[in-house]
Parts: C-alpha cells; sequence; structure tokens
C-alpha cells in the first residue's frame, strides 16, 4: 500500500515487517516518533526507558533472549548510550538489533550538531543512512539481516530532514520471526578481559568482511551520466538536495552503508570523472575516507561543516546561481519559541528571576527560562548537568553562592539522569537547592509518558516513581512541594530553603498546561482604566499579555487563566472575563 | 510537470501540521509524487514555524529555498513578511490578517511593522489576505484558521473542490468534519 509517511513512522514501518519484538527508547528531537509509531503495532513490546542507556540495555538484553529488537534515540542521546554501544560491538548480538539515531544539523531542537558517524566509526559497528522514507522503511528493515548476518548491532542514521519529512512508502507484510533458542555462551556475552581480549579481532575481521560487503551491497548505488566530468559522492538527505540541482546530468555515488566505506568501488568511481565532489552535512567523514584511500575530492573546501544545506548551497556553491528574491523593507522581528500560556514554569521562573538567583538549568521545555524577559537561567549543558553542576559550582563557591545559587530540572530529566546527580550531593554534603520543575509529563518531545506520571506509552496505567519519597532515599531530608502558579508560596519556599543548612529538594508541581486532561480557566481581562501602565505583568514572558497604546492587554485568544498575572497586578486590574 | 512548492508558515501551535497533512494527502490521491517535511520539537513552543510540501511527478529535495516558492500560506501577517524572500517571482502569499506579538516586540525590543503587507504588495508581490481568525469562529472553532486558510487556497488550484473536501473527511477527527468543512467553505467565500 503507497503510503505518505514521515521518516520516523517508516522506521517503525519496516522494525514491525522484520518482526522486531521489542522496542525500548527515550524520547528526543527528531527521533521521538520511531518509538510513538512502532507502539501502534501490538506484536511489539514497547516502552519509554527512563534514557537512552537503559533503552539499549533492553534492547541487548531482548537480542541476547532470541527476539529482534531495537531503541531509537536523538544524537546526544548517543553519548549515554556510548558505554553498551562500545561493548556490544564486542559482544555482537543474539537475534538481530538496530540503534537508531537521529542527528539535528542546524540544531532545530537540539543542544549541539555532534554527527553520529563518528560512532560507528569509533565502535566498529556498520551504519546504515537513509535518504528518503521509502529507504527509512526499507533499509531498517534489512538492517536486521546485516545484524545477524554479521553478528553485530546495526545503527541507522537519520537526520531531522529525514525523520521528519514525508515522502512515498510501499510498505509490505510483518514477517513474525520465532525467538532463537536461548544458548549460554559466556565467551560471547561475558566481556571480561580474558574473553574481551579474543573478541576484540573478531571485531577488526568482521570490519574487514563488511568493507568487503560495502563493494557491491544493495545499500550503496552508482549512477553514471552521459558525457559528465562532475562525480558527486553523497548520502541521505544531501543525496536529495544534489538531485534536485542536478538531475541525472552528474554522475553520483549514493552511499547508503555509511560505515564501513567501500575503497575498490569509490577508487573506480573516482577514476571515471574528472572533478570528484564530497557532498556531506556536518563533518567531513566521507571525505576523510577518500583522503585516506588516496584520492583528493573537493568537500568541506566548498562546503561548510556546519548546519544544514538545501538545494541552494548547492546550485550557489557549484553552480554559482542564485534565484531573485524580495524581501519587506521593514526589519521584522524574531519570533522565537517561548513557554505557552499557562506554562506551569513562568511561575517559579519569575520567582528566581526575582531574587536574581544564579540558576543551573537542564534540558526540556523549561530551558525556555533563559530567554527575555525572564533570563532566568545560567547554564544549559545536557541531561542532568544542573544537579551534578551545582554541586561543583557550590563546592567551588562555598557559602558565598550557597545562598544564592539553585538548579532546575524536569520531572522526566530527573528521571533520566538528575537521581545520580542528587545521590552526590547528599553523598558528598554540598548545600544545594535541587528544584524539580514536575510537569506530569515530558513535555518539549511532546508529550511521552516517564516514570513519574503513573502511565506507561500505551497509556495504560503503570507503576509512578514518587518523587517526595525517591528523594528522601537519596538522602534528602528536606523535600517540599509548591504550586507554581501560587508565587508568594514559591518565593517563600525559595527563600527558606536557600537558608537551610542542608541540601534540599522544592519540587514545584502542576501538569503541562497542553496535556489533554488539563482544562482551561476563563481567559482573563485587563480593566484598561484600572491599569497603571506599570508593565509589573509583562515581567513574566506570557505570550498572552502586550500593551496596547500604553495599556496591558490580554489576548483571549491565547490566555488560560491561569491568573500569575492577576498576583502581579498592584492596581487589581486583571479580572476574569476576557472575551474572544 | 514542474515541481510546484508551497510553504505554510506560521506560529507554533497554530495548526499547521494540520494543514500539510491534508495538502499531502490530496495531493498523494490525485497521483502526484510528495514531499512534505514538518517542524517538531522546540520551534512548535510558540517560535516562527514552517512547512514545506512539494508536489510533482518526482519530487527529490523535501525543503524549499530562497526564490522557489509557487505558494505561500500564512497563519500570521508577520510571519508572511518574514519568509517573502522565499517566495519565486509572480508567486502568490495567502495570509490571515492576524497579528500575534512576538516576545521581543511584547517585551518592547522590537516594534511589530506596520502596514508590512502593502509595502510588499508594492514590490510587486500578489497578496491574498484574509480574516481567517473571524471566520474559523464562524465556523465553530478558533482552531479553524488552518482549514478556512486551505478553504482560500484551493481556489487556485485545479482540483475539485469534492475531492478537498474527501481530504478534510479522512485526515481530521470524525466530530471535527463538519465543522472544518465549514470553516473549508468559508475560505473559499463559499
Amino acid at each position: 500500500m503507497k503510503q505518505l509517511l514521515i521518516g520516523n513512522a517508516a522506521v517503525a514501518r519496516g522494525l514491525y515487517e522484520a518482526g522486531v519484538k521489542v522496542v525500548s527508547s527515550y524520547p528526543g528531537t527528531p527521533s521521538t516518533e520511531i518509538t510513538e509509531f512502532a507502539a501502534k503495532y501490538d506484536e511489539i513490546y514497547c516502552e519509554w526507558a527512563p534514557n537512552e542507556k537503559v533503552a539499549t540495555e533492553v534492547a541487548f538484553g531482548a537480542s541476547l533472549a532470541g527476539a529482534r529488537s531495537a531503541c531509537a534515540m536523538k544524537h546526544v542521546g548517543l553519548n549515554v548510550a556510548a558505554d553498551p554501544l562500545f561493548t556490544m560491538s564486542y559482544t555482537g548480538v543474539r537475534a538481530g538489533m538496530v540503534i537508531c539515531v537521529a542527528d539535528d544539523p542546524a540544531m532545530h531542537s537540539s543542544q549541539n550538531e555532534q554527527d553520529s558517524r563518528h560512532y560507528a566509526i569509533a565502535a566498529k559497528v556498520p551504519m546504515l543512512e537513509p535518504a528518503d522514507s521509502a529507504e527509512a522503511y526499507s533499509f531498517a528493515k534489512a538492517a536486521f539481516d546485516l545484524s545477524e548476518r554479521f553478528d553485530t548491532p546495526v545503527m541507522m542514521r537519520t537526520c531531522t530532514r529525514i525523520a521528519h519529512c514525508q515522502s512515498i512508502v510501499e510498505t509490505g507484510e510483518r514477517i513474525d520471526k520465532d525467538l532463537l533458542p536461548y544458548e549460554k555462551q559466556p565467551a560471547k556475552y561475558i566481556m571480561m578481559p580474558g574473553y574481551a581480549k579474543k573478541k576484540h579481532p573478531v571485531v577488526e575481521e568482521r570490519t574487514k568482511a563488511l568493507s568487503e560487503f560495502a563493494e557491491n551491497c544493495e545499500f550503496n548505488k552508482v549512477f553514471y551520466a552521459y558525457n559528465s566530468e562532475i562525480g558527486i559522492i553523497t548520502s541521505g538527505t544531501c543525496y536529495q538536495y544534489v538531485k534536485e540541482v542536478f538531475g541525472d546530468s552528474v554522475s553520483v555515488f549514493k552511499i547508503g552503508l555509511i560505515n564501513p566505506l567501500p575503497i575498490k568501488s569509490l577508487i573506480d568511481f573516482a577514476s571515471r570523472v574528472k572533478r570528484l565532489i564530497v557532498v556531506e552535512e556536518l563533518d567531513p567523514i566521507i571525505e576523510t575516507h577518500l583522503r585516506n584511500i588516496g584520492l583528493n575530492p573537493e568537500g568541506k573546501n566548498l562546503f561548510s561543516n556546519i548546519g544544514e544545506f538545501s538545494q541552494k548551497d548547492i546550485k550557489k556553491i557549484l553552480l554559482d546561481k542564485q534565484e531573485a528574491t524580495v524581501c519587506a523593507d521593514s526589519v521584522i522581528p524574531n519570533r522565537p519559541p517561548v513557554m505557552c500560556p499557562g506554562c506551569p514554569h513562568r511561575g517559579i521562573y519569575y520567582v528566581l528571576a526575582k531574587l536574581k538567583l544564579t540558576v543551573l538549568g537542564d534540558i526540556g521545555c523549561y530551558t525556555l527560562g533563559a530567554t527575555p524577559p525572564l533570563n532566568a537561567l545560567d547554564s544549559t549543558l545536557c541531561m542532568g548537568a544542573s544537579v551534578s553542576g551545582i554541586h561543583g559550582f557550590n563546592k567551588a563557591r562555598g557559602s558565598e553562592s550557597e545562598g544564592k545559587t539553585v538548579c532546575v530540572i524536569g520531572d522526566s530529566t530527573f528521571m533520566h539522569s538528575g537521581m545520580t546527580g542528587l545521590v552526590n550531593i547528599s553523598y558528598n554534603a554540598s548545600n544545594s537547592v535541587v528544584i524539580i520543575l514536575d510537569n506530569s509529563i515530558t513535555g518539549m518531545t511532546g508529550h511521552q509518558q516517564n516514570p513519574t506520571t503513573g502511565y506507561n506509552i500505551k497509556g495504560d496505567p503503570a507503576a509512578k516513581v514518587n518523587l517526595e519519597k525517591l528523594c528522601n532515599s537519596l538522602g534528602i531530608n528536606r523535600v517540599r512541594v509548591v504550586d507554581p502558579y501560587n508565587l508568594e508560596e514559591c518565593e517563600k519556599a525559595v527563600k527558606e530553603e536557600l537558608k537551610a543548612e542542608e541540601p534540599s529538594v522544592i519540587i514545584s508541581r502542576r501538569p503541562c498546561m497542553l496535556l489533554k486532561y488539563v482544562k482551561a480557566k476563563p481567559a482573563l481581562k485587563v480593566e484598561s482604566d484600572k491599569c497603571r501602565s506599570c508593565k509589573s505583568c509583562m515581567k513574566l514572558g506570557c505570550p498572552a499579555i502586550s500593551m496596547k497604546n500604553g495599556k496591558a492587554v490580554i489576548d483571549a485568544t491565547q490566555c488560560v487563566g491561569c491568573a500569575v498575572c492577576e498576583q502581579l497586578c498592584h492596581f487589581d486590574a486583571i479580572k476574569e472575563g476576557g472575551e474572544i | 510537470m514542474k515541481t510546484v512548492n508551497i510553504m505554510i508558515v506560521g506560529v507554533g501551535g497554530q495548526g499547521s501540521l494540520l494543514a500539510s497533512k491534508l495538502l499531502g494527502h490530496l495531493l498523494l490521491s490525485q497521483g502526484y509524487d510528495v514531499k512534505v517535511s514538518e517542524v517538531h520539537g522546540m520551534s512548535q513552543r510558540g517560535g516562527s514555524v514552517v512547512t514545506y510540501v512539494r508536489y510533482g511527478d518526482k519530487v527529490y529535495s523535501p525543503l524549499v529555498s530562497e526564490g522557489e516558492a509557487d505558494f505561500i500560506i500564512s497563519f500570521e501577517k508577520l510571519e508572511a513578511a518574514r519568509h517573502a524572500p522565499m517566495l519565486k517571482a509572480g508567486g502568490q502569499i495567502v495570509v490571515n490578517t492576524q497579528q500575534i506579538d512576538p516576545m521581543p516586540v511584547i517585551t518592547g525590543a522590537a516594534e511589530y511593522p506596520q502596514d508590512v503587507l502593502s509595502e510588499l504588495e508594492s514590490k510587486g508581490v500578489k497578496i491574498d489576505a484574509i480574516d481567517a481568525l473571524t471566520l474559523a469562529k464562524q465556523a465553530g472553532s478558533v482552531k479553524a484558521v488552518n482549514i478556512v486558510l486551505m478553504g482560500r487556497l484551493s481556489k487556485y488550484f485545479p482540483f475539485e473542490k469534492e475531492k478537498w473536501i474527501q481530504s478534510i473527511e479522512e485526515t481530521v477527527a470524525p466530530k471535527f468534519v463538519e465543522m472544518n468543512k465549514k470553516a473549508f467553505l468559508l475560505g473559499r467565500g463559499e
């Protein structure tokens, strides 16, 4: 059946048809929907794990048990999963296993634009790279045969423009795979030095065999143009941009198996063209390989290693052509993303900004608290780094910083990798204040359940981690819960905990306003005769409030009646009764 | 045929994903090769969002670059102006006249440019401005702005009205179908 599918849905379909039985992942843009779509198939057991390392190890366990398995993550999630990855390269698999990783060139929703291809090379595992949804589907399916044939986990790399682009896919039927019998094989699966030393040469031999396989494999495609001197080597979404500009007028070596890269067939391709060009986003992985095998292509001397490309870049750089454009003369103000109206993070951030605290931040919607007018954050590094970081910050500056520094971390991020940092705070005794922004969902990635929400990926009731008891158990005696819609309560709690002579946790708890079960209250309005234009309410950075003709106004189509602004109005001008 | 390039632009949360889903569904049913690129994650939170829809005999790139768009459908005035450089010569903008202040305007760090649409018109840009918010309210929900705009866009395409309506029926949740059909027809001016 012909369908229009985003790359992630196509990957999920490929997993399904390959007979996958277990998928475990942690959400991360742009990889999230792989697992969400996989969860729609009853034949696949799917779950949200607390982090990518756990997810990858779950998939490993399932493979060991004889079931085809997969996990999915964003590029930075692969950093977390790197530990099992590198040694799974040694153990290999029992049933096929695929690790899907989605890169984010241009950082549409990420903190860096690292290139996951380095991991495949470093871990010595094969990596596939599809160029559209049809390939995302067929490569995902074929990856399991590759995994079983070469006894290795297989990585599948996509990027935002593959993961979130819909194109046409012709789907097939699921092949049900029986569980392989479990056999105890200590020398294969116990990676202690005695056994691991024997496995390393096996990995090196496997890479040689895969390099040989790469010469004529189904994943790489070569096209020779009639009478063309130009030969382009490319992969993934860049292939589409090259074809968009050149059609069939240049020769193209399209790489689908990005690691290991072939040698003979690339040398052969290079020998048939006069001008050899590599088009690849981010780092010069293909280009470096070509240099290593004695070729001298053009590549990063022409194209940037920063951001993503489009057909425009190819046209401009290789053909020196640009389309004519029109633009307005007026300056167009930026429209950065903002916290939503009624976002529970806004109230607590207002308090932190008002108290002029140093705030170590973390990864999630609440990173948006860094933007004006709240400007409430001092750092954002990676998942969990706020909790570990504040400990180091306070150890370095001692009592001078302890009374005026806090960290903020979301409920899902705390489960992902904040807990270990908190153990460190209690064990190594820093007088730190950790604020858990518990909005009862994994927000930024589009509302995934997590261990604190009480529901699993299918929306069925599940065990619910009690954050208060958890923090107590991790050695924190002072744990309190506040409602971020109540500014007075928040301010009191923050001040008291900063004064306390021991570490503490404040749980700022209110569900995300966008959750279906959270009902908006009637919109508020500003009684303009009472408004004195003091702009106190504007300090919240609520997108529903703006100044019109010198008075504050509330956009009733956006307002959800959280009434945080009402608490800031000194003149009692904000009332119920906003009309759409 | 030459590939047709459509951009759907607006403010995160305005419902551009449904609009692109509807367009993709319709174009697929007409037998075209289609690519639709969506935006997920951070920019969905009130930021400037862009969706590209391309169709033709064979579509390679999922993206539309500067000077290539045949149509820009904008859910908000300022966003139309922001993406005007994407329009090809002779291209058409369909824009909802709603104004949504971005945060730099709210905080006073920047000004919302007035008359930015007439500014573009004076440079020869074809602009079809429509108060989609009012029409959406008439249809029954402010959330139907996306389908009102699809209704207006449909006037520029050779596909039969019934095909559009069939796509609405097949992409929208059943309980919202009637309201969205109404929104679509209001957008068409029917």
